[in-house]
């Protein structure tokens, strides 16, 4: 009863928030519209006792991710308005494929009805681990550790792509050497002259 | 899980979340109620050393932002990964820790990369 | 997962070990010594992608092997893919050694994530469960929009790099969603587990096949999930171009055959109709659509997305005869579409790649020797006997009308003879346009050499090639079906 109202509150409040991020005229209302449909998402991940990914939810998705799309949204100084015209010409065929998908996610709740969906047992891997980040732990570096490492490369590639994209090289700036700075001894600053006077330095 | 087990398990999270809010609301309900307020056109328009504003509040960002944010998502992601890692390693699973450092050692080759490009130089 | 376990799997991944430690390393010498190492990282990574392939070849196993605690399997058919992938690979690093060397824009991050590209379609070739297919997938999809990206200065690239990410996005995010279904409905993302429940569909699981299809479809340029390809292979360099043309293809048409073959075998009423809407829509639009084109990328875009849809009506077949056609197919289609791309290089226009049909205007008369090369990859790819891309387009045609599949082939009889009409179409601007006063240079380089290396390996000599490769394409199905 409980869960009930808790499943149906925030599923209430994440699919209008997934709308307030489609609807809002101004993009940083999005971003923040997008930002709650995450924390809502993290509550019904929390509902399904799936704790460990409610919490990455958060961490990553609220605190990396939607903090880049802040950036990007800003950094773009996308006319939003003109942006948004072709937003309804768009709408049918937008509209269409919605309802395609809505008919689909419609198909196969009823097979799950049907009992056609696999019934996965959530009791069996909640006895062998007392936390699900303790179950994922348990498989994820050992069974699975062709595709974590593979998720290491892709980290490793988006970092590099990251840089070789954006990293410009600025000419003509001064940095701070402190290799230099310590090296420098006196005789490359300092030097006596033995001025003449009234001649002055010439 | 046992229904009320659950409730009571995240009550204290609950508990700070509806204080969280409630403090919210309450900042901004006193501003509104207590505050004395009364707009009009020039009051409410942005105010830019007396003459009219030339152009929005927004500009361009310069992308290197982006490039610390999106570095700071890979960093955060590898964290991610490490959270599980712990609890095999108190079970003194000597492979998923050597699996670990192997991760480890990818990404710190990135790092270097990145420390060498200059990546993390601001000027 | 047992150490033991461990050796004997790194044993069979030994090609995708070679590529990940050249990736680590070359990071490592390219962050110490900088833009001064592109030319030895270029060649590293050239030889490189030779050894692992080669590797792949040599140490095939007899019967499949499931590694990694079955997310890998390693077979024959596999290996063969992973040789082809890898000597593409190597021809379009070696083409973009040459392009960038020439526009003095060299960065040692080239070779890297070519190689981390193809270590991504390494894994998509041998995956066996749906967890690697898709990490196999980004892996390769994410170096892809950073390739596209390339000349970051240059609009057309960032927006040919914005448009393959952003599509692409949608479309990893419709494989996942399949993936998902799948999983529901089968209970396991191992591809045998799933091979059992697929005996019995539901609708689930139906729903699951048809948007796996999608994403994969969208990966390989199939209609209608082609939109992206003609943009991107314009705006992305032009060795880039070639690279897209050339070894992703292999990659997501071995992991479809996988998919179709493997894990929904039991289903294969319900694919086949989506196969054949794929390959008769890719077919009919690579063909028509390319008949407007006046940008050579362009044209060899709708040209790949008309090869596709040949390769699919092959894979429609649904039977092992099906599945080496498309093998076949695939692997006498790069040579003359690299072939194809190294001669756009090779002549230049302004220090520039030619790039429209309009720049080969009255090659006939002053360069030959390109415009015969010219000639012979054209005739390839318009399945001109005897060369080679009639042989393709023979067992194409051979494995699907063998499943009786007739409409289909009718339909592609008629895209094949509409393709031919365009590639002919620049073969008449090749020869018979009056020369026009076009500064075209020919170059003597790398391109140059592989454009007849490319040309050459449109001659079936090479009846012997193609009976070997027959001979090999057959033991590689039969030994992995």
């Amino acid at each position: 009863m409980l869960a009930g109202m808790a499943f149906y509150t925030l599923a209430a409040v994440a699919v209008v928030a997934a709308l307030g991020v489609v609807s809002s005229r101004n993009p940083v209302h999005s971003v923040l519209f997008l930002i709650l449909t995450f924390f809502t998402a993290a509550g019904l991940f929390v509902l399904i006792g799936a704790e460990f990914l409610a919490m990455l939810l958060v961490v990553v998705y609220v605190g990396a991710v939607a903090v880049l799309f802040l950036f990007v949204v800003m950094m773009l100084d996308v006319d939003f308005v003109e942006l948004r015209q072709g937003f309804l010409n768009y709408l049918p065929l937008g509209a269409l494929i919605a309802l395609v998908l809505l008919g689909q996610i419609g198909l196969v709740a009823s097979a799950v009805l049907q009992n056609q969906a696999v019934q996965l047992n959530p009791d069996a891997t909640a006895q062998l681990a007392a936390t699900n980040a303790e179950a994922v732990g348990s498989v994820l570096y050992t069974r699975y550790v062709l595709v974590f490492q593979l998720s290491g490369l892709v980290l490793f590639v988006a970092m590099i792509g990251a840089i070789v994209l954006t990293l410009r090289s600025r000419v003509g700036v001064k940095k701070q050497s402190v290799s230099r700075q310590v090296g420098r001894r006196r005789q490359d600053a300092v030097g006596l002259k033995d001025v003449r006077p009234g001649q002055g330095l010439g | 899980m046992e229904l009320s087990g659950l409730w009571l398990e995240y009550l204290p999270v609950l508990i700070l979340l509806a204080l969280a809010a409630a403090i919210g609301a309450g900042f901004m309900a006193a501003a509104w109620v207590l505050a004395p307020k009364d707009p009009n056109k020039e009051k409410i328009s942005a105010y830019e050393c007396g003459f009219n504003a030339f152009d929005d509040a927004r500009m361009k960002f310069d992308v290197r932002f982006y490039l610390v944010s999106i570095l700071f998502i890979i960093f955060d992601l590898e964290v991610a990964f490490l959270f599980p890692w712990i609890f095999e390693v108190n079970e003194g699973n000597i492979f998923a820790f050597w699996s670990m450092m192997v991760f480890l050692g990818v990404l710190t080759i990135g790092f270097v990369y990145e420390w060498r490009k200059g990546a993390l130089e601001w000027e | 997962m047992t150490s033991e376990d461990l050796l004997f799997s790194l044993s069979w991944v030994q090609p995708e070990l070679l590529l990940a430690g050249f990736v680590l390393l070359g990071t490592l010498v390219g962050a110490l010594f900088g833009a001064r190492s592109t030319r030895l990282l270029n060649v590293v990574a050239t030889a490189a992608l030779f050894a692992a392939g080669v590797m792949a070849l040599m140490h095939r196993p007899e019967a499949p092997q499931d590694i990694f605690a079955g997310a890998m399997s390693i077979d024959a058919f596999g290996a063969f893919a992973k040789a082809v992938i890898a000597f593409a690979a190597a021809a379009t690093l070696l083409l973009g050694a040459e392009h960038f060397h020439r526009l003095q824009d060299q960065q040692f991050e080239f070779p890297l994530i070519t190689v981390t590209a193809v270590l991504g379609m390494f894994v998509m070739v041998s995956a066996n469960d749906l967890i690697a297919l898709y990490v196999g997938v980004e892996l390769q999809s994410l170096a892809a929009y950073v390739l596209a990206a390339w000349r970051r200065d240059d609009a057309r690239s960032s927006e040919a790099g914005l448009k393959y990410f952003v599509l692409g996005a949608l479309s990893s995010g419709l494989l996942l969603f399949g993936c998902s279904y799948v999983y529901g409905f089968s209970g396991s993302v191992q591809f045998d587990t799933i091979a059992a429940a697929a005996v019995e569909p539901g609708v689930g699981l139906m729903f699951g096949l048809v948007m796996v299809l999608a994403g994969l479809a969208f990966k390989m340029g199939a209609a209608p999930f082609h939109m992206w390809t003609p943009d991107v292979y314009e705006g992305a360099p032009t060795p880039v171009a070639a690279l897209f043309a050339a070894a992703p293809k292999v990659a997501a048409v071995v992991l479809m055959a996988r998919m179709l073959y493997e894990p929904f075998a039991g289903m294969e009423h319900e694919w086949r109709q989506v196969i054949a809407v794929l390959a008769g829509a890719s077919m009919l639009v690579g063909a028509f659509a390319g008949l407007v084109q006046t940008n050579l990328k362009r044209l060899m875009a709708y040209s790949s997305i008309a090869n596709m849809g040949f390769v699919l009506m092959a894979l429609a077949a649904g039977s092992p005869e099906g599945a080496q056609a498309a093998l076949i197919y695939i692997a006498v289609y790069l040579p003359a579409t690299i072939g194809v791309f190294a001669v756009m290089m090779a002549l230049r226009h302004q220090g520039q790649a030619i790039e429209t049909i309009g720049d080969l205007a009255g090659i006939g008369q002053r360069h030959v020797g390109f415009a015969a090369l010219l000639t012979i990859l054209f005739f390839s790819l318009a399945g001109i006997p005897p060369l080679a891309g009639f042989w393709g387009k023979f067992e194409a045609f051979r494995a699907s009308l063998g499943a009786g599949l007739v409409p289909l082939a009718v339909v592609g009889a008629i895209a094949a003879v509409v393709a031919a009409g365009y590639y002919l179409r620049v073969l008449a601007t090749v020869w018979f346009s009056p020369s026009a006063p076009s500064d075209v240079r020919p170059s003597s380089g790398v391109s140059a050499v592989l454009a007849v290396v490319g040309a050459a390996l449109c001659f079936p000599l090479l009846l012997v090639f193609m009976a070997g490769l027959e001979h090999a394409a057959d033991a590689a199905v039969r030994a992995s079906f």
